[in-house]
């Protein structure tokens, strides 16, 4: 099972460094997120996918899936969730103050802004 | 009092929840952040002294044993480093009364400020690499507000590209802290460095520990890593650049300086070896873009990426000579940028242009100024009484002692390259004929409060470099703890 995740991540990764060296900054978000979306997933994988129950005490079971990965996601996915909303809100920004979104045609220097 | 380590984090944070509240009210919002600052200057200052005293300072939060808990250690080095934080930052914060302007201040600038002392603090004291991430994370999202703040045409420009690099770094270090908890299966810094103690380093652990490099590689622009930093730094303001330049490349070395003194110690061969080879290519890299602009910022800013080389040359010596010359001049370097940034603030503000070539003869009309800059030109070089010669001493012994001849050789080279690229400035900008340039009208009240600030900091640099017999038992303290783990992880897992 970790061998099927490990070959999942790493499509994740593929496609998420694909888009990110796009051009169109929307495909370059998509792809951050896509990243994001790999890494939970091996935070998830490298804890180990054993474990019968889920980590809520109950009556007798002893067998639980290790509950440190999964506090470790919920806080990585509200951070990334919270700077991807940052990002779309300054890409928006972007594209309205320089009328596009090609990341090839975003350049200048102090002579030319 | 065994929160006292605590202080220097929670304080700024109070600050800035509570500067929320009232944005319009700037003068309110001035006040507090002093305010603010100078408490958590005073708790800093006095856990320098409990660490002193007291050896290093550990607690694991909510009671927990050690492992099991986060654990938050404030060794002599954490100490120093977030007192020096502070005040760079209450510095800055002083300048920015003049500098940053009131929209905006008027838009959460002084809570930005806070929030990020509050990361960087915490991620020079967190003893839990999940944690510290958590930190980076909350530093950098405060200096992503920072670098935008204002929405001119070219700060967003560059902090698009910020944000990106950042966002790729980050999913990276969360995925290196993936592949070592499979591992070892800990994510409390000193119970990582006992197991991995225990498992002696197989070809796995080194792996994560250049995926480490990589990471912290990004955050502190190490070679062929540093290629974001020139564009973003000179997008923001003087003031926020100030702080950037003086802080946040310093977690990044100050992390890699504690993983690879800490978790990787068994095979110093190899991941030591990388890291002098990329050490040198980084200071290579920023003597070339040193010299290469005509631009105020960018010289000052290329001069950022050649002292990350020279600290982390000296931390991968892992001897004692090399390891406190890194320590030192770790903390000059701070001290020193955050001086010079604010100095060429002001000669930005008095000339109205950052181009070398649309200046001169600044002598005549800012003396001052000139002098003060000159200063602060030769502590960054290194010349003896002033506080960079100390640290490149020791780095360049540390260097000899442990046989790399020529890396000291680049590293005195180096010496050279900046001392030239920051001289050019001054004969460009204070030296020649007044006259062919038409100053800006520009109010000498504002000049003389703006200086007030950037004076102190070089007044201090100096000091360091003048009392450095004062400081050496501070610095052989943090010293000790980078040599020996052991003090470290008996501090944090006392049985």
């Amino acid at each position: 099972m970790e061998f099927l995740m490990a070959i999942v991540v790493g499509i994740l990764f593929m496609a998420a460094v694909y888009l990110i060296l796009s051009r169109s900054l929307l495909k370059v978000i998509l792809g951050t997120g896509l990243l994001s979306h790999g890494a939970h997933l091996l935070i998830l994988t490298m804890g180990g996918l054993g474990g019968a129950a889920p980590p809520v005490l109950t009556e007798g079971v002893t067998d639980f899936a290790d509950p440190l990965p999964q506090a470790l996601i919920l806080t990585a996915i509200v951070i990334s969730f919270g700077v991807t909303a940052f990002i779309l809100v300054l890409a928006y920004r972007t594209y309205a103050e320089h009328q596009t979104d090609n990341m090839n045609l975003m350049k200048g220097n102090d002579e030319h802004d | 009092m065994i929160n006292l380590l605590l202080f220097p984090i929670i304080l700024p944070f109070l600050f800035a929840i509570i500067l929320l509240f009232f944005k319009e009210n700037i003068r309110a919002q001035r006040l507090l952040t002093v305010i603010g600052l100078l408490i958590s200057l005073v708790a800093a200052l006095y856990l320098v002294a409990t660490v002193k005293a007291d050896g290093v300072q550990a607690i694991t939060l909510g009671s927990w044993p050690a492992p099991f808990g986060i654990s938050m250690v404030s060794d002599m080095l954490s100490a120093l480093l977030v007192t020096t934080t502070i005040l760079i930052t209450l510095f800055v914060v002083i300048y920015s009364f003049n500098a940053i302007g009131e929209e905006r201040e008027r838009h959460f600038y002084y809570p930005a400020i806070l929030f990020m002392i509050t990361g960087i603090n915490g991620a020079f004291t967190t003893g839990d690499i999940f944690n510290m991430f958590v930190f980076f994370e909350v530093l950098l999202i405060a200096s992503y507000l920072l670098i935008v703040l204002g929405g001119e045409k070219r700060q967003l420009r560059e902090s698009i590209k910020y944000i990106l690099v950042n966002v790729i770094s980050s999913a990276l270090f969360v995925i290196t802290v993936a592949y070592l908890y499979s591992v070892v299966g800990t994510l409390n810094m000193a119970d990582i460095s006992v197991k991995i103690a225990e498992i002696g380093q197989p070809g796995i652990i080194t792996v994560i520990a250049v995926l480490f490099l990589l990471v912290f590689g990004v955050k502190g622009s190490l070679f062929p890593l540093y290629f974001w930093l020139p564009g973003s730094y000179s997008a923001p303001p003087i003031p926020v650049l100030t702080l950037f330049g003086a802080l946040l490349t310093k977690v990044g070395i100050y992390a890699i300086i504690r993983t690879y003194t800490l978790f990787f110690v068994h095979d110093t061969g190899f991941t030591h070896g990388l890291l002098s080879a990329l050490a040198l290519l980084t200071i290579v890299a920023g003597c070339i873009g040193a010299l290469a602009y005509f631009d105020l910022k960018q010289i000052i800013i290329y001069n950022i990426v050649i002292a990350v080389g020279v600290i982390l040359f000296g931390a991968a010596q892992m001897n004692e000579a090399g390891i406190s010359g890194a320590v030192f001049y770790l903390i000059h370097d701070m001290l020193i940028k955050g001086a010079l940034f604010l100095l060429i603030g002001i000669i930005i503000y008095v000339t109205g242009t950052s181009n070398l070539r649309k200046m001169g003869g600044l002598m005549k009309t800012h003396a001052p100024l000139g002098w003060m800059y000159l200063i602060a030109a030769f502590g960054l070089a290194g010349i003896p009484p002033l506080s960079g010669f100390v640290g490149k001493l020791l780095i360049v012994k540390g260097a000899f002692e442990a046989g790399d001849v020529f890396g000291s050789i680049i590293i005195l080279a180096s010496s050279l390259v900046v001392l030239l690229s920051v001289i050019r400035i001054f004969v460009y900008a204070f030296w020649g004929d007044p006259t062919i340039v038409e100053l800006p009208k520009t109010n000498r009240r504002t000049f003389r409060k703006m200086m007030m600030p950037a004076v102190a900091l070089v007044i201090l640099s100096v000091l360091f470099g003048v009392g450095t017999e004062w400081l050496v038992p501070y610095m052989t303290d943090a010293t000790d703890v980078l040599l020996q783990p052991s003090i470290y992880i008996d501090a944090v897992l006392k049985e």
